[in-house]
């Protein structure tokens, strides 16, 4: 008899939990064994035991939290099957960063598909996205409302090089999230035939030169030098979208201010960032590609994640699937976490800001600490934000 | 409409003017005829056609999408021209570009059907249009029809666009712009060299203010020679132009102008029937009672009104204080002399059987201590009981013709001292565009006794201006080290008795205030000094505020029915 759903996964303090195989997925605390889909730090936290990963997130893992980020690790080849206690489990690829995975668990006749974050659209820097039938489908809703409609980044991309020519004495400083979104618009440039080196903010380095090994194409980049700022005018600057707003950014000729994310497809929203060229740029599935995903799939149940789930339900339930949100604590944090409006995402906003602090005290134009994070060992040198997700995911156990 | 859309899309996330400016004049320059009169037209608010109501928008998105997630989605957005646009489905089965699409408007077709098209038409139309627009494109129609773009662009800015097209300034546009209209094909013409000057068939044409420049006591008084200078009271009203004359077929035209050639004419009908003259008046707007001035704050009450009632035309009667005369009988006077123009003034003014006409008088002086004295106690010159409404004294130099813009030199602004408070900062938040890293916006409070009778802080304004790029730095420096608690880009500071930073406030006036929880606000606040040396103890009280408030309230004010 196929077990239960509920059987085979489960929702515990620290994450999803599969009681017959005995292992975490994504847990946001340290486990005995985790099987992780991708290398946002959301998802993919320093300190358990044994990791299960594709072989691209551990070497993500490696580089943002050191060598020593977990006792064990095995590598998870796309598509082979892996026997874990009673359960068989299986990576298909998630189209969302490099090595993301979705994690399809086996029991008895039962499927569940967790697909960590995903996307369908195009990029040119990791896998596309693999339907896997299920019964049981997992899906974020980070942009779960009929308002979040991607465009092509392609044509963000080529408004990105438009406006550098309407303004070609002003330095275009694009804010990308580290991992994946600024190697993709930095691949999209290149496939546009932008040829100029791309300046990058220290935080951005160690990750691109990983892509860069990994055989993305992302060009010639170099390093932002404190002191060269002023001389960057009609220069592309790829930094954290923290940096957007800080005072590194302000030293550079007349910056333009572009932001590459989902967010950006509300006005409002890129006005109260101080964005000036807001680029729709996104690694997760804007809403048609939720629904679109969940019926090929064929899942007869859907549970949500994070994100907008009222409206990913509601949709659901008219279609005649049963759907639950699972009130996920902890996630949504690095990849595309709403800028606004959560009191977590301040307290991480605040983190940076007295770093920013410690700054004000050394001569005004040192790079603030943001471009340090992925150096270093693992547990003390998590980003910023991850710290302050920590303390919170404590709290909400408590 | 897609050009349209797009400039207003760029527009909407620019805060630097000059960039905007480049926008525009990019814009312009690539637009055709009669869409770029037509955008120009929007922009500055000189279309009129049939608006279309939240709710026919509401309506049309709910018979296309769930109400539910369409509920869901309006709820998140924020903005109902955003969230139609944005959520707007695809019409089932349309085939790719360059099949068959319905094609997409062009801005002049939208602004032209709009005009005609008859009210149960509506619907189906705009329906139409939205298929047929991309995104940007639905949200410039929605955001046009419903009457709102707010998109930061000010009319004179877009006409200041117009004319550099041309190498002019805006006020050769704001010129002629009065008998032009939409799509204004002969001002295209003429700045793009085309043709000469368009010909003004308007018979009460606006004519671009002369404004002043505040003097620096120390700096320019001594330079200047008080015998070249006619003085005259600033009134603390509002700068109009009333401007009439008969159009062709003999019918009197009365126009009100305001200071940026806005046409104010229907918020006054009490004063535009008194434009019985051919001509043009500039002068102060104010609210007589009894003969007497009345504060700025009741002036208020009249103005941003939607609609004029007959009681409000009863209880602030509308005056205009005259001080410069601009035409008369189709001859311009603006080339005459100040002092020239003032005989003139006083002769037609004079000539007025219109009580809410009069002359603004001159203040006589003999050199400038005299001057100053007035201006500190304007009763004592015979200002009598409208004292209160002068807010310092104008010098214009006698023999200076009337010049659009503000040319330095001719005309001075010499203010009344502002008011000032001693007053402890409380919060402070993060500022724009150049200063957006910065806490640059400081929310102060002054003492008041609490219900439990200690005493307590509480926030009377905000203030953003009135210190250096220096200064700022160190503010920045000293809210980071002395932040209590954090709501996003605000931060509160430490405060309180034995600690704290007294910021010395100018201002012009008190106002009252609901929405303040001390009931007060402060008219144009800002820091005039860092008070780093100053204990919070000796911070000013409310009482200082309210008292300036019961002056300038002696008859009634804001917010409070007149029933008498």
């Amino acid at each position: 008899m196929a077990p239960r759903p509920t059987d085979l996964l489960t929702l515990t303090r620290e994450g999803l939990y599969c009681p017959p195989g005995d292992f975490h997925v994504d847990p946001v605390r340290p486990v005995p064994r985790a099987l992780i889909t991708h290398g946002h730090a959301d998802h993919a936290r320093a300190g358990h035991g044994a990791v299960l990963a594709t072989p691209e997130t551990l070497r993500i893992m490696a580089v943002r939290y050191g060598e020593e980020f977990c006792r064990t690790r095995q590598e998870a080849r796309l598509g082979e099957e892996i026997r874990l206690n009673d359960v068989t489990v299986r990576f298909h690829p998630a189209g969302h960063v490099l090595g993301s995975a979705q994690i399809a668990i086996e029991q008895g006749g039962c499927r569940i598909v967790n697909s960590g974050d995903y996307k369908r659209a195009r990029d040119p820097t990791c896998r596309p996205f693999e339907v896997v039938p299920c019964d049981v489908f997992i899906t974020e809703a980070t942009f779960g409302l009929p308002v979040f409609r991607h465009p092509e980044a392609r044509d963000e991309v080529r408004r990105l090089l438009d406006s550098v020519r309407l303004f070609p004495e002003r330095t275009h400083i694009v804010g990308a999230y580290a991992l994946g979104k600024a190697q993709r618009v930095m691949a999209l440039l290149r496939e546009e035939g932008f040829s100029d080196p791309i300046y990058l903010h220290g935080a951005m380095e160690k990750l691109t030169d990983l892509y860069r090994r990994e055989g993305i194409h992302v060009g010639e980049t170099i390093k932002v030098v404190a002191a060269e700022r002023p001389k960057l005018g009609g220069r592309i600057v790829l930094c954290p979208p923290s940096a957007i707003q800080d005072l590194w950014s302000r030293k550079f000729p007349d910056p333009v201010t572009a932001f590459a994310s989902g967010w950006m497809q509300v006005r409002a929203r890129a006005r109260q960032k101080g964005v000036e060229l807001p680029l729709i740029v996104s690694d997760h599935s804007d809403w048609d590609d939720l629904c679109r995903t969940i019926k090929d799939t064929g899942a007869g149940e859907v549970w949500v994640t994070h994100g907008q789930e009222d409206a990913l339900v509601h949709w659901c339930e008219t279609q005649g699937i049963r759907a639950k949100p699972l009130h996920m604590l902890g996630y949504g944090d690095e990849g595309e976490a709403e800028p606004e409006g959560k009191v977590e995402e301040n307290k991480s906003e605040e983190k940076r800001s007295e770093q920013g602090e410690a700054d004000d005290t050394k001569p005004e134009d040192a790079e603030p600490r943001d471009a340090e994070p992925e150096a270093g060992k693992p547990g003390t040198a998590k980003p910023a934000r991850g710290r302050a997700r920590k303390t919170r995911a404590k709290e909400s156990a408590a | 409409m897609n050009d349209f859309a797009h400039l207003l899309d760029r527009l909407a996330y620019e805060p630097r003017r000059n960039a905007k400016l480049r926008l525009l004049q990019d814009f312009f320059r690539h637009t055709p005829d009669p869409d770029r009169g037509y955008a120009l037209a929007a922009m500055t608010g000189s279309l009129s056609f049939r608006e279309a109501k939240p709710g026919l928008i509401r309506g049309l998105v709910e018979a296309r999408v769930d109400p539910v997630l369409f509920r869901l989605s309006y709820n998140y957005v924020g903005d109902l021209a955003e969230t139609t646009a944005l959520i707007w489905p695809k019409r089932d089965g349309s085939p790719g570009p360059g099949h068959n699409n319905p094609p997409v408007p062009t801005l002049s077709e939208v602004v032209e059907s709009l005009a005609t098209i008859g009210k149960s038409e509506l619907p189906a139309r705009l329906a139409a249009w939205l298929d047929a627009l991309d995104e940007t494109g639905r949200w410039a129609l929605l955001k046009l029809i419903t009457g709102e773009l707010r998109v930061g662009v000010s009319a004179r800015l877009a006409k200041t666009a117009v004319a550099s097209l041309g190498g002019h300034e805006a006020d050769a546009v704001e010129e002629v712009w009065h008998g032009l209209q939409a799509p204004y094909p002969e001002l295209f013409a003429w700045v793009e060299g085309r043709t000469g000057p368009p010909e003004s068939i308007n018979p009460a044409p606006f004519r671009p203010a002369m404004l002043s420049h505040p003097i620096e006591e120390e700096a320019d008084l001594d330079k200047l020679d008080a015998e070249a200078f006619s003085a005259e009271w600033k009134w603390d009203g509002i700068r109009v132009q009333l401007a009439g004359g008969r159009d062709g077929e003999g019918r009197q035209v009365q126009k009100i102008y305001s200071r940026t050639g806005e046409d104010i004419s229907g918020a006054f009908p009490d004063l535009a029937e008194a434009i019985t003259f051919s001509g043009a008046l500039d002068g102060e707007l104010l609210i007589l009672r009894d003969a007497r001035v009345q504060s700025f704050n009741v002036l208020q009450q009249r103005l941003n009104r939607k609609t004029v009632t007959g009681k409000l035309l009863q209880d602030f009667p509308a005056h205009v204080r005259a001080y410069d005369l601009l035409a008369e009988n189709g001859e311009d006077l603006r080339p005459l002399p100040f002092s020239e123009r003032r005989a003139r003034l006083e002769r037609f003014v004079g000539g007025l059987d219109h009580a809410r006409i009069d002359l603004s008088p001159l203040v006589p002086f003999a050199d400038w201590a005299a001057l100053a004295a007035a201006r500190a106690d304007p009763a004592s010159v015979g200002a009598g009981p409208d004292a209160d409404a002068i807010e310092g004294v104008m010098l214009k130099r006698v023999v200076s013709p009337y010049q659009p813009g503000r040319p330095k030199g001719p005309w001075w602004k010499w203010k009344r001292e502002p008011y000032r408070v001693d007053a402890v900062m409380m919060y402070a938040q993060r500022g724009h565009g150049k200063r957006s890293s910065f806490y640059s916006d400081y929310t102060f409070g002054v003492w008041r006794e609490a219900p439990d009778g200690a005493e307590e802080l509480v926030p009377v304004g905000k203030a953003y201006h009135g210190f250096t790029d220096e200064e700022l730095a160190k503010l920045d420096r000293y809210v980071r080290n002395h932040t209590t608690k954090r709501f996003g880009p605000v931060r509160e500071v430490e405060y309180g008795l034995g600690k704290g930073l007294v910021l010395e406030i100018a201002f012009e006036g008190v106002q009252r205030s609901t929405r303040h929880k001390s009931g007060v606000a402060m008219r144009f606040p800002r820091v005039s000094r860092i008070r780093w040396d100053k204990p919070t103890a000796e911070a000013d009280r409310i009482e200082a505020l309210e008292r300036i408030l019961a002056r300038g309230e002696t008859e009634v004010h804001p917010g409070r029915e007149i029933t008498e």
